[in-house]
C-alpha cells in the first residue's frame, strides 16, 4: 500500500496570454475618446453658459412642453388604435372594394411624410373655411393642436392597421384548423386563439410605433403647437443659447430609452411561457 | 479646352431639359397644366415645384451612399470582439435612433454654425457664417440613416452562418476577399428589404429639411400655397409627388430584389 507522502507543489499560473494591440482596439479607444471628449466639451459648454435665471424661466415651460408631447402622442395612439381595427379588417377582407379603399388609405398615409400630411390638414383645410364654418367645425380646425391630433391619429391608424394585419396573418393556418377541429365557432376561435398569439407578435412593432410617434411629434412645433420641441425653439429664439437644444435632446433620449426598456420588460414578461 | 467643356455641359443640360419629366417639352406640367397655376414659366408654379422635386430627390440620393458607407462600418464594429468599439458604436446608434430627426437636424444646423463661427473667429474672421442647408441636411439625415442601417446590416450579418467565413478561410481567401466575394452578396440579399424600408423613411425625412430653408418640394409648394391661397391643392400636389417617389422606389427595389435573387432556385 503506497500513497503519496507529499502533495505536488502548486504550479505557477500560466503566463498571461499575450494580447496583441489590434487595429480595432485602437479604433475603439479613439472612438470612445471622441465620445468622452464630446461629452466633456458639452458639459463644459453647459456649465459655462449656465444661468439659474434661464433655468427658472424656461425649466417649467420645458416640463409643460413634455406634457403636451406626451398627451398628444398617447391620445393619438389610442384613437389610432381604435381606427386601425376597421382598417385592418378592410385589408384582410375578400370584398374587393373595401380592401381597395383600405389599401389606398394605408398607402397614402405610409407613403407621404407626416409633415406634409400635417400641412395638408392645418393649412390645406383652411381653404374650406366657409364650409367648415357652415357645419360649425371651424373652431376645431383652426386650432393647431387639434389638427396635429387629427393628423397623427390618421397616420398612426394606417401604421397600426398594417402591424395588426401582419400579426394576425403571421399566426399559422394550423391554429385556425385546430380551432375548427375542436368545434369552436369562428368568433371564439379568433378572440381566444388567434388574437392572443397575434398580439405577442405585434408587441414589438407597437412599441416601435409609439417611439416613432414620439419622435415624429416634434414636427408639430412648426405649426405653432408648443410641445417639447416648440418650447425649445421658443427658448432658443429668445436666448440664442444652444444648450436649449441639448436639454431637449436629453429629454427625448430619456423618454425613448425608458419606453424601450419598459417594452423589453413587458415583452420578456409576456413571452416567458415561450422560453425553453 | 474651356470651350469644349462648356459645349459638353450645354449638351448635357439640353438633354436633361428634353428628358425633364415635369417642365420639359414632354413634361406633365407642360402638357397637362399649361395656362393653369402649375404651368411652367413666370405665370405658374410648375417650374418651381419641379425644382423642389429635383432637390428632394437629389438630397435623398446624395445621402444614401454616405449613410450606407458609415452604416456598413458601424455594423462591422458592432460585431467586433473589441469591447470599446462595440460600446462606442452602441452609444452612437442609441443617440441617433432616439433623437427626433427634426431635433438632429437643428442640432447639426445650429451646432455646425456655432462651431464654424468659432473656428472662423479664431482665424480672425468676424462676419456671419452660414452653413449650407443642403450639406447640413445631408449630414443630419446621413447620421440617422447610418444608425438605422447599421442595425439592419448587423441582423443580416447574424443571419449568415459562420461556415461561410470558414469556407472562405479553407479556400485560402484573405479577409477582404472573403467579405467581398462570399459575404457581401449574401448580405445584400438578406438586408435589401430592410434597406428598402430605410430608403422610404429617408425619402420622407427629406421633407424636414424644408424647415431650415432648403427649397425642396414642401417648401416650394408651401410658398406657392401662401402666395396663391390654394393651400389644399398645392399641399395635395406635394403629397402626390412624394407618393410618386415612393412608387418609383418600390418598383426599383422590387427589381433589385429580383436581380439579387436571380441565382436562387425558382420556387
Amino acid at each position: 500500500m503506497s500513497h503519496a507522502e507529499t502533495m505536488l507543489p502548486a504550479l505557477p499560473p500560466p503566463p498571461e496570454a499575450l494580447r496583441r494591440y489590434t487595429l480595432s482596439r485602437l479604433i475603439g479607444r479613439v472612438a470612445l475618446g471622441i465620445w468622452l471628449a464630446a461629452s466633456v466639451g458639452i458639459f463644459l459648454f453647459v456649465v459655462e453658459s449656465w444661468s439659474p435665471e434661464k433655468f427658472t424661466k424656461y425649466g417649467p415651460s420645458f416640463i409643460s412642453g413634455l406634457g403636451v408631447t406626451l398627451t398628444l402622442v398617447s391620445i393619438s395612439i389610442v384613437l389610432g388604435g381604435i381606427l386601425s381595427l376597421p382598417l385592418a379588417y378592410g385589408r384582410m377582407t375578400k370584398n374587393k372594394v373595401v380592401s381597395w379603399i383600405a389599401y389606398a388609405y394605408v398607402y397614402f398615409f405610409r407613403g407621404t411624410p407626416l409633415i406634409t400630411q400635417l400641412f395638408l390638414v392645418y393649412y390645406g383645410l383652411g381653404s374650406f373655411r366657409p364650409y367648415l364654418e357652415a357645419v360649425g367645425l371651424w373652431s376645431l380646425f383652426k386650432d393647431a393642436w387639434f389638427c396635429a391630433l387629427l393628423t397623427f391619429t390618421l397616420n398612426t391608424a394606417a401604421y397600426q392597421a398594417e402591424i395588426l394585419r401582419g400579426a394576425i396573418q403571421s399566426v399559422p393556418r394550423g391554429q385556425h384548423e385546430g380551432a375548427a377541429a375542436l368545434g369552436l365557432p369562428k368568433r371564439v376561435a379568433f378572440f381566444k386563439i388567434i388574437l392572443p398569439q397575434a398580439m405577442i407578435v405585434a408587441l414589438r412593432p407597437y412599441g416601435n410605433e409609439i417611439i416613432l410617434m414620439i419622435k415624429g411629434s416634434a414636427i408639430v412645433a412648426i405649426v405653432t403647437v408648443f410641445d417639447l420641441m416648440g418650447e425649445t425653439r421658443r427658448a432658443f429664439s429668445r436666448t440664442y443659447d444652444f444648450q436649449m437644444y441639448l436639454w431637449a435632446a436629453v429629454l427625448y433620449l430619456v423618454m425613448v430609452e425608458m419606453l424601450r426598456n419598459l417594452w423589453a420588460w413587458i415583452e420578456m414578461r409576456l413571452t416567458r411561457h415561450l422560453k425553453r | 479646352m474651356q470651350a469644349a467643356f462648356a459645349a459638353l455641359s450645354s449638351i448635357v443640360s439640353w438633354f436633361a431639359n428634353i428628358l425633364d419629366p415635369m417642365c420639359g417639352p414632354i413634361g406633365i406640367f407642360r402638357l397637362l397644366a399649361s395656362d393653369t397655376l402649375l404651368s411652367c414659366g413666370d405665370t405658374g408654379w410648375g417650374d418651381e415645384i419641379a425644382y423642389g422635386f429635383m432637390i428632394t430627390a437629389s438630397l435623398a440620393i446624395c445621402t444614401l451612399p454616405v449613410g450606407l458607407f458609415f452604416g456598413f462600418f458601424i455594423a462591422l464594429a458592432k460585431q467586433s470582439e473589441e469591447k470599446s468599439l462595440r460600446l462606442a458604436t452602441n452609444i452612437y446608434t442609441t443617440i441617433f435612433r432616439g433623437l427626433p430627426e427634426l431635433l438632429t437636424l437643428f442640432i447639426v444646423y445650429y451646432g455646425l454654425q456655432i462651431v464654424a463661427q468659432q473656428v472662423m473667429a479664431s482665424v480672425g474672421y468676424e462676419g456671419p457664417v452660414e452653413i449650407n442647408a443642403f450639406i447640413a441636411g445631408m449630414i443630419a439625415l446621413g447620421v440617422v440613416f447610418s444608425a438605422y442601417c447599421s442595425e439592419v446590416l448587423l441582423s443580416a450579418f447574424k443571419a449568415i452562418p459562420h461556415g461561410q467565413y470558414e469556407a472562405g478561410d479553407a479556400l485560402g481567401l484573405h479577409r477582404g476577399k472573403t467579405m467581398r466575394l462570399i459575404i457581401l452578396p449574401q448580405l445584400v440579399r438578406i438586408a435589401l428589404p430592410g434597406l428598402g424600408n430605410l430608403w422610404m423613411a429617408l425619402l420622407k425625412d427629406t421633407a424636414l429639411v424644408s424647415v431650415i430653408g432648403l427649397p425642396d418640394i414642401l417648401r416650394q409648394t408651401g410658398v406657392a400655397a401662401r402666395v396663391t391661397k390654394y393651400a389644399f391643392e398645392f399641399f395635395s400636389i406635394a403629397c402626390l409627388l412624394f407618393l410618386i417617389l415612393a412608387m418609383v422606389s418600390s418598383l426599383v427595389f422590387s427589381a433589385l430584389e429580383r436581380w439579387t435573387k436571380r441565382s436562387e432556385v425558382a420556387r
